[in-house]
């Protein structure tokens, strides 16, 4: 059997099929869906990091811009939501493209220039003079299209989408070519790969997966400010959850967003203060014995990590 | 012994700054199919920068590139490898994480080589790279390093192929190997330029030599008339003491 479908079927259909199945066995809905957007992140983010080597400090942009991009096709065409959520895969892929100078950058440079370019967006849509067509700071009310099951089916669909992309990235010679620019650019030139063209195709990707995240949220919870969907916890959960389980693989990040969400979950909103801890203690733990996820306690050994 | 074919390569005045210095300041040299050129000179006399340039990695501030009567001058790399240069590096620059295998398919896939190139069993096979062909290049030496940036190189089925110190670090019977190697890609019809301090390994492989000294050529010819004309001499012996 070929890899490609071995990582589909016996990884991405059984973690579809338990985020299918758990809305009808568990009541908490909303932290369902959260898992889901949460892997789909941390999925994004495994596309530009894990693939090239480029930190998104600020790939929340993407993720509100689609929101936003959501919300103004409800609000002002009467748009329906599945339309809506397309427009806002692509109000991340416009973002993306906008931003692509930042890709010049490199390293801590292109973390905080993305940082930077995150909140001038925030900022953009929250400017009380765009109120006729964002509300600016005062939130959007979605309740034309308040559908939350319907919203979590779709959040399914955009996952489905993204853990294609990574399980095509892990076996295909496209993916290796990318992984052959992060490793090293001079090189990749020489083995014949056009570096900037792979940059920015993997970039838009992952603005496009973030897009997409940020319209099935917006969809979901209806009502939100500028500041709930920019909210830079986004851009740090999605980056720690893939580091944590490790990038450049289909199963890190899946593991890092069950594990860390998990534990945030269980004792972050009862005991906020052991969480800090215990989140603290994880990620110190994480950079100094493990800097490549917990997926290298296995490849350490000479185990395959798909 | 020189092959009579027209240049596949001809660099003409070929300027390269970096701020005010000139690492390459009106290079001129040619290499024809089926040639092996040393390109020999001091440290710091331009040599890597020549590579470099011609490879696309800079580029050249003035004068002119011809690569098969096509200017290519500051043409993006990954282009001219299209076209057909390749190159290895004097600090070997593998793919670290990837496996040796995956180093080579990245060149197989991308590297549109004119007429197909060998096939990975072969290459793995020829280069004494079989046993390490599924561990990620980090855990290779140096040699071996070396090595696999040629092997990427040879994937992209270059017809000019620039070699910056791959004889450096190696032992007599590496030396004698890579050689023969060398050779044979030459016969096979390749234009190789060799930059190399080990005299008798430029004597041993090249059919002429340019000497370098201060981002320009001092002297063409064979390496046995070169050792005997006093300026290339003195800038050997001055070069030397001065490193
Ligand atoms: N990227 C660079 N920036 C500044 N100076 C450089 C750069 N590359 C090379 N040089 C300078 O150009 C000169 C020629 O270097 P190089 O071509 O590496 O010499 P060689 O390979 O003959 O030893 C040296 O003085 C070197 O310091
Ligand atoms: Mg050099």
């Amino acid at each position: 059997m070929p890899s490609a479908l071995r990582h589909l079927l016996f990884i991405v259909a059984p973690l579809l099929a338990v985020f299918a199945i758990l809305p009808s066995v568990y009541e908490n809905h909303l932290m369902l869906f959260n898992f889901v957007v949460f892997l789909i992140l941390a999925q994004g983010v495994n596309v530009i990091y894990g693939f090239t080597g480029y930190l998104p400090f600020g790939y929340v942009g993407f993720f509100g811009g689609g929101a936003y991009g959501f919300a103004v096709m409800v609000m002002h065409l009467h748009a329906s939501a599945p339309v809506a959520v397309v427009v806002a895969g692509l109000a991340g892929v416009a973002l993306g493209l906008l931003l692509s100078p930042l890709l010049r950058l490199s390293g801590a440079y292109f973390a905080i220039a993305n940082l930077a370019a995150a909140l001038a967006v925030l900022h953009f849509v929250a400017n009380p003079a765009l109120e006729t067509i964002t509300r600016g700071p005062y939130g959007v009310s979605l309740t034309a299209t308040f559908n939350p099951n319907a919203a979590y089916a779709a959040a399914l669909v955009v996952l489905a989408l993204t853990m294609g992309a990574v399980v095509f990235l892990k076996n295909s010679r496209f993916g290796l070519a990318l992984q052959s620019v992060r490793e090293d650019p001079v090189s990749a030139a020489m083995a014949g790969v056009s570096v900037v063209r792979m940059r920015v195709i993997a970039w838009l990707a992952s603005a496009l997966i973030a897009g997409l995240a940020g319209g099935v949220y917006a969809w979901y919870v209806s009502v939100f400010f500028p500041d709930n969907v920019f909210s830079g916890t986004f851009s740090i959960f999605a980056i720690v959850f893939a580091l944590f389980g490790g990038v450049a693989t289909i199963v890190g990040p899946i593991v890092g967003v069950l594990l860390l969400y998990g534990v945030y979950n269980l004792i972050g909103f009862t005991t906020p203060q052991y969480f800090q801890l215990i989140y603290g203690l994880l990620i110190m733990g994480l950079v100094l014995f493990l800097p490549a996820g917990l997926v290298s306690l296995a490849t350490r050994r000479g185990w395959h990590v798909p | 012994m020189s092959p009579k074919s027209a240049p596949i390569l001809e660099a003409s005045g070929v300027v390269k700054r970096f701020g005010g210095f000139h690492a390459l300041d009106g290079l001129n040299f040619h290499v024809a199919p089926g040639e092996i050129l040393g390109l020999v000179g001091p440290n710091g006399s331009g040599k890597t920068t020549a590579i470099n340039v011609i490879s696309g990695l800079y580029a050249p501030d003035g004068g002119r590139v011809s690569f098969r009567g096509q200017s290519v001058g500051g043409m993006a790399s990954h282009r001219l490898v299209h076209l057909g240069i390749n190159r290895t590096f004097q600090v070997p620059k593998p793919f670290l994480s990837l496996t040796v295998r995956q180093n080579i398919e990245v060149a197989l896939a991308y590297g549109r080589a004119a007429s197909a190139p060998p096939a990975m069993a072969s290459l793995l096979d020829a280069f004494h790279l079989s046993e390490v062909a599924d561990r990620p290049a980090r855990d290779l030496n140096n040699v071996q390093q070396k090595t696999l940036d040629l092997v990427r190189a040879l994937s992209t089925g270059p017809q000019l192929l620039l070699l910056d110190e791959l004889a450096a670090g190696l032992n007599p019977t590496e030396l004698d190997w890579i050689a023969g190697r060398i050779k044979a890609l030459a016969q096979a019809g390749m234009a190789i330029v060799v930059v190399e301090h080990l005299m008798g390994f430029i004597e041993q492989i090249t059919d002429r030599v340019i000497v370098m000294n201060a981002g320009k050529e001092i002297f063409e010819g064979t390496l046995a008339v070169a050792v005997t004309v006093p300026q290339v001499v003195e800038v050997f012996l001055g070069g030397e003491h001065a490193a």
